[in-house]
Formats: C-alpha cells, structure tokens, sequence
C-alpha cells in the first residue's frame, strides 16, 4: 500500500500534487515528472517553518520545562488531588503520590502503583517528585511560586500572540487544521496505522504536516494550553471573586488544580512523543527546519524498485 | 566494582544541571525579572478585579467536614496562655498607627459589634482548599472608627503568635483592608474560635491565600510604608520564607 498523496496547498510553486492517483500499488515507474518540481536526488531544502513559529517554539520548549518542572514542586506541597470545591487531609483524593519511609507510590482511587525510584520516594528524598526533575532543586514552594508565575506572564502572552499570529497570518488555517479529504475516518486510520510503522510521510508530502500531527499540535494550541492558563487562573482567589463563572466551568477550585495537573501530564506526554518523533525522523534536519526554517523533504521510497 | 550505574549517571547528571539551574534562579537578573513578574501579577489581579467583588459564598451543605487548623496550632507563651486561662476576658485589640484616633476593643465590645456571617473557602498556598463560616466584625468599620489617615497605605495585623522565634504578622493594601468581607473573625463555624483557629480573633481576607488569614490578632496598625515592620516584606513568610506579600494567586 501507499501513502495517499495529502493535498498540498501551493506555496512556491509546487504543484498540487492531489490529482496524482491515491491509491493502489505505486507503478513500476515513477510518473512523469511534473514540470514544475521533478524530485531531483537529494531533494532540494524548502523553507518550511516561518520565523514566528520558530520564535513561539523555541520560547514554549524554554517556559513550558519551567512550568512543568516549577509545577511539580509546588504539587509536592500538597501531593492530592481532589474533586470539587474544597479538599484537604481531611478529605479522599483521588491521586496521591506519597511514600511509606523509602517506599513511593502512586494511588488513583483504589488503586496503588509501587513507584519507588521515581515518584514518592527517589534521589533518597521522601517527595511527590523528586529533586532532580523540580525548580528550584530542592523543597522551596515559595521560590517555585515566584518562578511559576513569572514564567506563566512569558507562556501567556507568547501564546496569545501566536494564536492572533496564526489566525491572521493564515498558518492555523493553511497549515493546522484539517483539510477536509484529511477528516474522513479511513484517512486519519490510515495515518494512524502509518505512524505505528513508523512510516513517515516523504517527497512532497512531507511539506506540509500530516493529520496526526497537526491534531496533536492543535491539541497542544487551543486545548492544553488555554485550559493549563484557565485552570491556573482559577486557584487564585483574587480570580475567583473577579470571575466566579471561570470556577464554576471546571467544577470549582479543587477540581480545576486536577484538571490543571491533568494538562501538566498531557504536556509532559507530548514532550516525549513530540521528541520521539524528532529522533525518528531525523533529528538533524528537523532541528534544521526549527531553527533556520530549511528542511530537506526526505527521499520517496521506492520499495517496488528495491523488490527482487 | 561499577558505582556509576546508568540511572546514577542520569541522577547524578541531573542534579549538576539543576545545580546551574539554582544558580542562575539565585542569580540577580533573574530575581528581577522574577519580581517584575510578581508586580505584574498585583496590578493586573487589581486591573481585572472590581474592589469589591466578592469572594464566593457557599451554603451550609457545601461546607467541608473537617476544617483543617494550620501554621501555629496554640502560641503557647505565659502571656497568651493567661488570656486562654480568662477565657480572654482581659484580652484588647488595639488599632493604631496612622489613623487619627486610636482606640482599643475588648472582645465583649467586638461580639457586640455589628456582624457579619460567610462560609467562603480557605485557600492554603500549599494547593489545599477547606470551607468554613466565619462571624466577625467587618475590618472597615473598626478603620473608619478610628478615621485612618490619608497616608496611610497598607494595614498590618500583628499577632500572638511567635514562629521560630518571631512574632506573626501580616499585611494588606486599604482595597482588601476595607473589603467587605474583610472581617475579624471571633465566631467559626457557629462556635467561638477555638485556640488552634486563631482564639479570640483572626482575620479573615478572602481574597487571598491561607498565610494572610492572621490568627491571634492583638493590634492593628495603619502604615505608610511596610519598610521597618520586622523584615520588612509585609508578614512573617514573606520575610522568613520569601513568599509573596501579594497572595491572591
């Protein structure tokens, strides 16, 4: 099977390459060259990530391992999680990362997870998460505060501008959202089955994102990142008077500090799939795109040819 | 004999990178900003809040079952255990400081002052939340009886309680000062305070965090400037512990 070719939006040029057949075993021959872009070997470098994207990347891989580290060590100040309003040790949480002298834990509802060595009890210290992954690197919630919401200012701002850079620009539109052949069930399966082979879009089709990716990149822009923002304004009770609608949303302060948690975890999710997907597809030219804004689109395989 | 095990090697590693990290936090570019960030989180908290927009409110059902008693649970000292042993029929709160006339209450004379009753929600900074009724006596009342001065800008609340050694206290700006929820809390819960709750009266600031909540209050002050109270920074944590003098985030 193939990869169906995606549709590519033309930019520089480039041929719309959806006309080219989709399905079916690629012909013995490569199809004609199209006259404006023949895939030459090695293929040429495309400008592919705009400066502004570049920017927001570089400063969110910056404030988000602040947050999420700062995070953790405020989350070690009072290692539950609750539902609702109210919660403290008087009340059921229903995550705790706690320990039994040198013995970690995690527990969700009923259920206890041994994670001695990485949360509870690790680096020989009796905390939620241990030093090595918080800021500051040791036990210190005021510091942390200071840093999680100095931070929050910089993911905040550069994030509202990003979106208004990406609404307005196009980019979110153009090169985020689904383009409508990408929203059937069969396509994104396809992708899906795709990515579990490891098998990543190349030639032309590795100009543009593919569906996989941009659902998790829009996952990360309006969902994870608006709702991390919302989540941490409604701990503050200065917020809660000014906005008590905000609250009432996520079901009241202490449920908006799980869900608040919940996200850290998606972004920490993220980050790991998000670099796994670099190395594999090749960490110097993806490093390359993010940093110049050139990337090399990988060769096409030509596995019908290398057969026999 | 291998010591340098793999996960070692990563531990140990991190560790010298998050010993740079403290470094560049400790360094003083990075306060500075840091403190920026803080200032802006003040003014926008006051640009986006109406001054008197009123903390939620709950019902009796909404309460929680067990209001948790934190930070210093009995001061302990001859002084304030003589005033238990009374049952604080000696006890005085005094307001003072930059207002024209200073007076002082006993606590007969506060529960016989007009009330106000709220179940609101106690937020501590450590990420906990319980909800209690509180009955006292609005702040604002006692401030305009003793006709604060013009100058003045922050009220302090100084405390019975010592911890390590120093005397609490802490501090708000004349928006949460004449809040009106803002209260001297002698009731909890129905009952009169009890000991480990701040007996015979606390403040209550609903606006902000649990550490602003002054137990075992015995005067209050208006001020100009925070400069020259203790440490300096507003309150007992902010000058020990480097927390944030504005806590309502």
């Amino acid at each position: 099977m193939r990869v169906p070719v995606r549709c590519q939006h033309n930019r520089q040029g480039v041929t719309d390459l959806a006309s080219i057949p989709t399905s079916g075993a690629v012909p013995d021959t490569v199809p004609p060259p199209a006259p404006p872009s023949p895939l030459p070997s090695p293929l040429p470098l495309v400008y592919r990530t705009k400066l502004a994207v570049r920017l927001w990347h570089w400063i969110n891989a910056f404030s988000i391992f602040v947050m999420l580290m700062s995070g953790m060590m405020i989350f070690n100040a009072h290692p539950h999680l609750y539902w609702g309003q109210y919660g403290a040790n008087f009340d059921t949480p229903w995550l705790t990362i706690g320990n039994r002298m040198h013995e970690g834990y995690l527990r969700i509802g009923s259920l206890e997870i041994p994670t001695t060595g990485f949360l509870g009890y690790a680096a020989e210290t009796m905390r939620a998460f241990p030093p090595t992954v918080t800021l500051p690197g040791h036990y210190n919630l005021s510091g942390a505060r200071q840093i999680h919401f100095g931070v929050a200012w910089l993911l905040g701002v550069s994030g509202t501008a990003f979106f208004l850079y990406a609404l307005i620009s196009g980019h979110l539109r153009r090169d985020l959202l689904l383009k409508r052949e990408e929203r059937s069930f069969a396509h994104l399966w396809h992708d899906i089955k795709e990515h579990a082979r490891l098998r990543f879009p190349k030639g032309e089709a590795a100009r543009s994102y593919n569906p996989i990716q941009k659902i998790a990149y829009l996952g990360v822009i309006l969902i994870l990142i608006p709702v991390v923002i919302l989540t941490g304004l409604t701990m503050s009770p200065t917020m809660d008077a000014a906005w008590p609608w905000l609250t009432d949303i996520f079901g009241g302060r202490q449920s908006a500090r799980s869900i608040h948690f919940l996200c850290a975890a998606g972004f920490a999710g993220f980050i790991v799939v998000h670099l796994l997907m670099v190395l594999l597809a090749g960490p110097f030219n993806e490093l390359r795109s993010m940093i110049t804004g050139w990337y090399r689109l990988p060769k096409e395989n030509a596995p019908k040819e290398n057969a026999k | 004999m291998t010591l340098i095990t793999r996960r070692n090697a990563l531990v140990g590693g991190a560790g010298l990178m998050l010993a740079g990290c403290d470094q560049i936090i400790a360094s003083p570019t990075t306060q500075s900003l840091l403190k920026i960030g803080e200032q802006a989180t003040y003014g926008a908290g006051r640009i986006v809040t109406d001054r008197n927009a009123l903390a939620r409110e709950f019902t009796r059902a909404e309460m929680s079952p067990i209001f948790r008693a934190n930070g210093t649970l009995n001061p302990g000292t001859a002084e304030y255990n003589a005033m238990v042993a009374d049952n604080f029929a000696n006890w005085q709160l005094r307001i003072d400081g930059l207002v024209a006339k200073p007076f002082t209450l006993g606590l007969a004379q506060i529960k016989a002052a007009p009330l106000r009753t709220q179940i609101t929600r106690h937020d501590c900074v450590e990420g906990w939340s319980a909800i209690g009724e509180w009955t006292g006596v609005p702040l604002c009342l006692l401030l305009r009886r003793a006709n604060v001065s013009s100058s003045a800008r922050y009220v302090v609340f100084h405390c019975a309680d010592f911890y390590s050694g120093t005397p609490y206290y802490e501090s708000v700006d004349l928006i949460d000062a004449f809040h009106p929820q803002t209260i001297l809390a002698h009731h909890m819960n129905g009952q009169p305070l009890t000991v480990n709750h701040g007996a015979p009266l606390r403040l209550r600031v609903e606006r902000q965090l649990g550490y602003k909540q002054a137990k075992y209050v015995m005067r209050v002050e208006a001020v100009a400037s925070l400069d020259g109270i203790h440490g300096g920074k507003g309150g007992f944590w902010e000058d020990h512990s480097g927390y944030q003098w504005f806590a309502g985030i």
